[in-house]
């Protein structure tokens, strides 16, 4: 049986390819032979790094229609593509515009879709991904119907790791969607935080409503630069304009995953806990000790954030 | 102007969700059932676009007869009309499925924009919107934290990662939108009256042309094989400040064993 080919949906940020790409080449690999798919006007350059990663082809498109994120070119070369040549799994990431491409591919196709997989193999030609369901429950999940099977994967669900390969670059051209060109980019705003990428740090310290008012976020900036951290903050405090929403952690902001997460004044709501339950060490400060951060936390304490956070970034500062 | 909100009725998500192992589902009871509180904003958002602008808000929904109280929710806050579909042939509906029943409903609509959340709080897959603009044939702007229209132009901000994009296209459109879109209104009391004599148009499968092999459980590309506890051993240790701080050297010592400082 010939190998299956397995695709991944890559993004290209600024600075190259997207590490969220780069992740799903790792599994990619394991499962049959990797190809990157590459749409962005940027895209000349990437192959190399692709090849390093795992991707033995990188199928390129760097018309001007992709110089910035429209999902209908997208999804129009993408369908046209797949129908020639007939991939078995397309891997995509878990960020907004490979959502989108996503959503719209499997409506115009049609195929079934997997999101926030946590795992995806294959057991024979059955695709079996792993994903959670509810607080406590995972669940293997499949698709039926006609290749390719598209599976959305979690964030850091997998580590990117060098193959030192080199990737065979099949270039396209793009496929004008049916409808024409309908979305038209006015402008793109950078709106990025002064401090560290939340989603790479490894150390992230987070305020919530419980700060009280916004002079005090600076309590939770000065100890992320102590600990070197990045500095996140709930929905409540973003909706209040107290910081901006790249700060956002949660389900409806950014998904993270560092070795530890401090939540100060953070109530623990379910949509937060979305964003940061994967944390690998909690540690949650809050004065109420029915908060539900609590349940989450591996250290939680029980005490006035305002107090607390001032004496800890003190305290630090001297252990150095 | 013609807005339709597509809402979902889902089990509460501040109680505990609970799965049935024998069926692979969640847990549906209708007794801890709400109207999504993520589809609060995009109602929000086309009453205030009718507003502005004339026209009518009409929800669409897909769900259990019951998903009529989460409607009703809707109506309170001033939505005029609703689509429910609802067949017991539905149950166990995936994503693709659900694009298929609600654009078909949609599309009899012929609305001007079409809103959606950006994910369901229940499902969190965010694919039905995207798959719905593609069976639809609309463009689909999503991730929007603010909507202006201007004739028959729309001009929405949309987030993406480091910031936010402002994107164009002439209507009809699918938009999703996230939570600063609007902060939703509160049912007055008059509104929740006004409601119960709202009308609520029911469909099944047979009057949106869809058999039952299409749909629900026997329709899903989407299955589920297994459902398996996961062991969480999180050993919570909870320590209380005793108002001054001393709880300092123990946030410290832990910080060195888990070795960030
Ligand atoms: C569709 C949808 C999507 C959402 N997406 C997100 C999301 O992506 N991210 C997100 O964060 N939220 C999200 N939310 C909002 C979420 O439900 C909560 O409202 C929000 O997380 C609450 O933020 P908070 O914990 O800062 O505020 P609160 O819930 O008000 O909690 C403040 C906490 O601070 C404590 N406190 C008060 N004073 C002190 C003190 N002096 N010292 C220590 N503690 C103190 C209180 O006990 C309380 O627990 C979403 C909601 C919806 C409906
Ligand atoms: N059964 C449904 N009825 C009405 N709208 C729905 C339904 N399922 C999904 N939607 C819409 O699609 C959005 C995203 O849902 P999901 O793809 O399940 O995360 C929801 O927030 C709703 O706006």
């Amino acid at each position: 049986m010939a190998d299956k080919r397995i695709w991944v949906w890559t993004e290209i940020a600024a600075d190259g390819v997207h590490p969220l790409s780069l992740e799903l080449l790792t599994p990619a690999r394991e499962l049959g032979s990797a190809e990157a798919v590459v749409f962005s006007a940027a895209g000349n350059g990437v192959s190399e790094t692709l090849g390093e990663y795992g991707a033995s082809v990188v199928h390129l498109a760097t018309d001007e229609v992709f110089s910035s994120f429209v999902a209908e070119p997208h999804v129009a070369t993408l369908a046209w593509l797949i129908e020639s040549e007939r991939p078995d799994l397309i891997l995509f990431p878990s960020t907004f515009p490979a959502r989108d491409v996503m959503a719209r591919l499997a409506g115009t196709l049609p195929r079934g879709v997997i999101a926030n997989a946590a795992k995806v193999e294959f057991d024979g030609d059955q695709l079996v991904a792993t994903v959670g369901y509810g607080p406590d429950s995972e669940a293997s999940v499949t698709l039926n119907g006609e290749a390719p099977y598209l599976v959305q994967i979690r964030r850091k669900a997998y580590g990117a790791s060098l193959a030192k390969g080199t990737a065979e670059v099949k270039e396209i051209d793009a496929v004008s969607s049916p409808s024409g060109n309908r979305v038209q980019v006015v402008e793109t705003v950078q709106e990025e935080s002064a401090g560290m990428n939340l989603e790479d740090a490894s150390v992230i310290v987070s305020g919530g409503r419980g700060l009280g008012q916004p002079d005090n976020f600076k309590l939770v900036e000065d100890l992320a630069k102590e600990m070197n951290a990045a500095v996140g903050a709930s929905r409540a405090i973003v909706d209040a304009g107290w910081v901006p929403y790249s700060y956002q952690v949660g389900q409806t902001g950014k998904t993270v995953k560092p070795s530890v997460y401090v939540a100060a004044g953070i109530s623990g709501a379910i949509q937060h806990i979305a964003g940061m339950g994967n944390s690998q060490y909690i540690v949650a400060i809050n004065n109420d000790p029915e908060a539900p951060i609590f349940e989450l936390a591996d250290l939680g304490v029980v005490g006035d954030a305002l107090t607390i956070l001032p004496k800890l970034t003190e305290r630090i500062k001297n252990e150095k | 102007m013609k807005v339709v909100v597509c809402s979902k009725y889902i089990p509460d998500p501040n109680l505990p969700m609970t799965v049935d192992p024998e069926r692979k589902r969640l847990v549906r009871d209708p007794a801890q059932s709400i109207l999504d509180p993520g589809d609060e904003f995009g109602i929000e958002a086309a009453l205030k676009l009718v507003e502005e602008h004339g026209g009518e808000v009409v929800v669409v929904s897909m769900g259990p007869e019951a998903a009529d109280t989460a409607i009703r929710r809707a109506m309170a806050m001033g939505v005029e009309r609703a689509i429910l579909v609802t067949d017991p042939g539905l149950e166990g509906s995936d994503a693709l499925t659900t694009a298929q029943v609600l654009s078909r409903v949609v599309a009899t609509e012929e609305p001007d924009v079409v809103i959606c959340a950006t994910e369901s709080t229940d499902a969190y897959t965010g694919m039905v919107p995207g798959a719905m603009a593609a069976m639809l044939d609309f463009p689909q702007l999503t991730f929007v934290r603010s909507i202006q229209v201007e004739g028959s132009t729309i001009t929405v901000q949309r987030d993406y990662e480091n910031g936010y994009q402002s994107v164009k296209a002439e209507l009809p459109v699918l938009i999703t939108v996230t939570a600063s879109i609007a902060e939703p209104r509160y049912p007055s009391f008059k509104g929740m009256m006004q409601a119960k004599k709202k009308p609520i148009d029911t469909r099944d499968l047979g009057a949106i042309g869809l058999d039952a092999g299409q749909a629900g459980q026997a329709g899903a590309r989407e299955r589920v094989l297994e459902i398996r506890k996961v062991e969480i051993d999180k050993q919570t240790r909870v320590i209380e400040d005793d108002g001054a701080g001393s709880s300092v050297d123990e946030i410290v010592n832990y910080l060195k064993q888990v070795q960030v400082i």
